[in-house]
């Protein structure tokens, strides 16, 4: 199979979806909007698939140049179109999961207001997430970079009526902006040892020259890491993502769990090449992703807005795919991002037909008892909390252990991260039995929350009790549900009997220290004894949330209570927000304030502009009286001025004036 | 035989006298009767140097600025004639508005 794949259709078709939606889409029926958006998702997903089974006989990696974009000397820059492993396996997540939550949001924003803008900028987000992955080289990566935190920012403020939503989509956009920042910087270091953006040449590059450690790669490296945390919601940048829920559910599902934010850890394993030669970077990328899924853990605990556990989760698990990147594990980390992608995108969509249910409200407090009302959402959801929680067989439970036993065995890594991954994952499964159990079961605490009619009034549905969502809502969360049960079973450890295909078939991008680890048969029994351990812990969260919110559901008022000071540190989210506030937004905004606009604004622009106004009025005020609109007066200049030329050409001013 | 230069001397003055008394004078009938002073103070150095050089094209020019002065004279009196009834007056700073 040699020829064209016609990889450019991919993103493009989307794309066009984007423009027919976003130009017309106000004055298309609503049906044809729909079609638009879901044909433009589902033509891709079907060429992808179409890929996916050629697959094997295509040959690797497979380049596609479709343009020249910026020729400069010899540095050039193309629109070129890659495919490899790693791009086939972010390729199905992005459009198969994309496509799944574009069928869900027809049923869950049929009733808004700018049906059509959602579905135009869905669309755009995944022109550009699908130009992120399958970008040839940095720069166009860049531009998806840049393009898929557009869609975001759009998406997050898509209620820009509420404050709170305009704000949140600003805070993305800033925060991310820091990251890029760090990209940029990346990139112009990698022009300037390199003289290429090419992801082929620079890695061939690096793989010539044994004797290049450190360095300047560790520099590229950092810059990287820095971009990276910033569109993947890694400390010290992953401040917006909470916030980001403000954003309809569907656009949670999507951009801010299973794709976009996956666009980190898939950049880092894309460059590998470079992290590899840099111990230094891999650790700070690991000791990044545990802190961070630590941290974001420990908020979750306490949350009480559905969604908003569920974002500290993503953050947290998002710390796990660091982690893997870290300890040089990048398979275990494309594995995790890939069931991650499955069991976050359902439990995002779960809550979703929760919220729905209760028709706009996002409160656990007010939740409870929804179990035998919205049956089929309570069952996948259940499906979504196994997963992540890490218990076999569901796909968390693989790829959660295959990370936690990397770090374990890593040269670079340690047992200290291993131990924090661990506790993580009994953190993790606490807060989402949590939010299970307070969701789903004990008393129905939602009738009286239906009187006070807060959250969204705008959900459009009005208070007409618990209603269990459309078919349309509920057939992508059943395939999500399946794909969190058997999504794992793909990468098996051979201590367990399987055959770790994924990690063989990411073996050519990937080729280093995992392969070694994996055929390291000797460390099977320690590898088993380990997985004994994370899921010995995950039920002992389970445990610890069944008597805190079942069995005993007066438990949690007193333990917050009892250690009040530490309950109030999590409940405010350890004042990061806070703090980043009064450190950074305040210094800057004083600095604006003050410096700039007394200084420079008033001072500068407007006293420059002042002072020339002045100067012109009073030079006017000089000359006016020449215009006094006297004819003779002007006859009279006209009188002077003819005797001054006379004069001036017969007595010239000493150089002769001569008129020819 | 004259010299040239009496003749331009002349004219020079005639001009300059016109263009005082175009400047300075306030009666509209002054005023163009001024003017029609430099037309005229042009006319002399015309013949004067059509004399010098022998050459009949400076008389010819002599004789369309007496048509075009006398068809000015015409249109201007009328004007002027337009002007008193319009206002009773010729005092020229009293006419430096277009609209009555």
């Amino acid at each position: 199979m040699t020829d064209s794949l016609h990889l450019w259709l991919i993103p493009l078709v989307p794309f066009a979806g984007f423009l027919v939606n976003g130009l017309l889409g106000s004055r298309l029926p609503k049906a044809l909007v729909t079609t638009i958006a879901l044909i433009a998702t589902l033509i891709p997903f079907l060429q992808v698939a179409n890929i996916a089974l050629h697959f094997h006989s295509l040959q690797l990696p497979y380049t596609e140049h479709v343009a020249t974009w910026i020729t400069a000397g010899s540095f050039h820059a193309d629109f070129a179109f890659a495919l490899d492993q790693l791009t086939l396996i972010m390729l199905l997540v992005v459009t198969g999961v994309g496509f799944l939550i574009h069928i869900y949001s027809t049923g869950y924003m049929a009733h808004e207001e700018g049906y059509w803008r959602f579905f135009a900028y869905l669309n755009l987000f995944m022109f550009f997430m699908l130009t992120l992955v399958l970008a040839e080289n940095f720069l166009l990566m860049f531009v998806g970079w840049e393009g898929v935190g557009l869609a975001s920012y759009l998406l997050i403020g898509f209620y820009f009526t509420k404050d709170s939503a305009a704000n949140a989509g600003k805070k993305a956009f800033v925060v991310n902006r820091i990251g890029d920042f760090g990209f940029l910087l990346a990139m112009f270091l990698i022009i300037l040892h390199f003289g290429t953006l090419s992801f082929s040449e620079v890695l061939a590059q690096v793989a010539q020259h044994p004797e290049w450690q450190g360095g300047f790669l560790t520099a590229i490296a950092l810059f990287l890491v820095l971009g990276a945390t910033g569109k993947s919601a890694q400390i010290p940048l992953y401040v917006w993502l909470p916030d980001a829920m403000e954003g309809p559910t569907p656009v949670s599902a999507l951009i801010h769990a299973a794709t976009m934010v996956t666009a980190g850890v898939y950049m880092i394993v894309r460059t590998h090449g470079i992290f590899d030669r840099s111990p230094f970077a891999l650790s700070t990328v690991a000791i990044i992703g545990a802190a961070t899924a630590f941290f974001a853990a420990t908020i979750g605990l306490v949350q009480t807005d559905i969604k908003r556990v569920l974002a500290y989760s993503t953050v947290s698990q998002l710390g796990y795919m660091f982690l893997a990147c870290g300890v040089a594990a990048y398979s275990s980390g494309i594995f995790h991002l890939l069931t991650h992608a499955f069991f976050k995108a359902l439990l995002f969509l779960a809550a979703g037909s929760v919220i729905h249910a209760l028709s706009g409200e996002q409160d656990m407090r007010v939740m409870g008892g929804l179990r035998k009302k919205i049956p089929v959402t309570f069952w996948t959801m259940t499906a979504a909390v196994l997963a992540i929680s890490g218990f076999p067989p569901f796909a968390g439970f693989f790829s959660k252990d295959e990370i936690l036993y990397q770090a374990f065995i890593s040269p670079n890594g340690g047992k200290i991260l291993w131990f924090v991954g661990l506790v993580t994952a009994g953190l993790t499964s606490f807060y989402m039995f949590r939010l299970w159990y307070m969701t789903f079961f004990g008393e129905s605490r939602a009738a009286k929350a239906e009187h006070n009619n807060h959250g969204h009034a705008d959900h459009g549905h009005g208070s007409h009790g618990v209603h269990e969502s459309p078919w349309i809502m509920l057939t992508p969360l059943v395939i999500l549900a399946i794909l969190s049960l058997i999504g794992g079973w793909v990468g098996i450890p051979e201590a367990m009997g399987g055959h770790s295909e994924i990690a063989h078939f990411l073996a050519p991008v990937t080729n280093t220290v995992t392969q070694a680890a994996n055929e390291n048969s000797t460390s099977s029994s320690m590898e088993l004894l380990l997985a004994a351990v994370s899921v010995a812990t995950a039920i002992i969260g389970w445990f610890i949330a069944h008597v805190m919110y079942f069995s005993k559901s007066e438990l949690p008022a007193q333990l917050a209570a009892k250690v009040r000071g530490l309950y109030t540190l999590l409940l405010n989210k350890y004042w990061i927000d806070e703090l980043y506030g009064a450190v950074f937004v305040a210094s800057v905004v004083n600095f604006s304030r003050y410096a700039l606009k007394a200084l420079f604004d008033t001072g500068v622009v407007t006293g420059g502009g002042l002072a020339l106004a002045y100067t012109t009025q009073g030079l006017g005020s000089l000359v006016q009286r020449v215009q006094s609109g006297n004819i003779r007066s002007y006859a009279g200049w006209l009188a002077i001025g003819a005797a001054a030329l006379l004069l001036l050409t017969y007595f010239g001013f000493g150089t002769h004036l001569s008129f020819r | 035989m004259v010299p040239i230069a009496y003749y331009l001397v002349l004219s020079a003055i005639l001009f300059s006298i016109g263009v005082a008394a175009f400047l300075i004078k306030r009666n509209i009938i002054t005023v163009f009767m001024s003017i029609e002073l430099m037309l005229n103070a042009v006319n002399l150095s015309f013949v004067a140097f059509a004399h010098q050089w022998h050459a009949v094209s400076g008389q010819i020019f002599v004789f369309f600025v007496m048509v075009v002065a006398a068809a000015e004279a015409a249109v201007g009196l009328a004007i002027i004639i337009a002007i008193f009834r319009a206002r009773n007056t010729l005092n020229v700073d009293q006419v430096d508005l277009m609209k009555l």
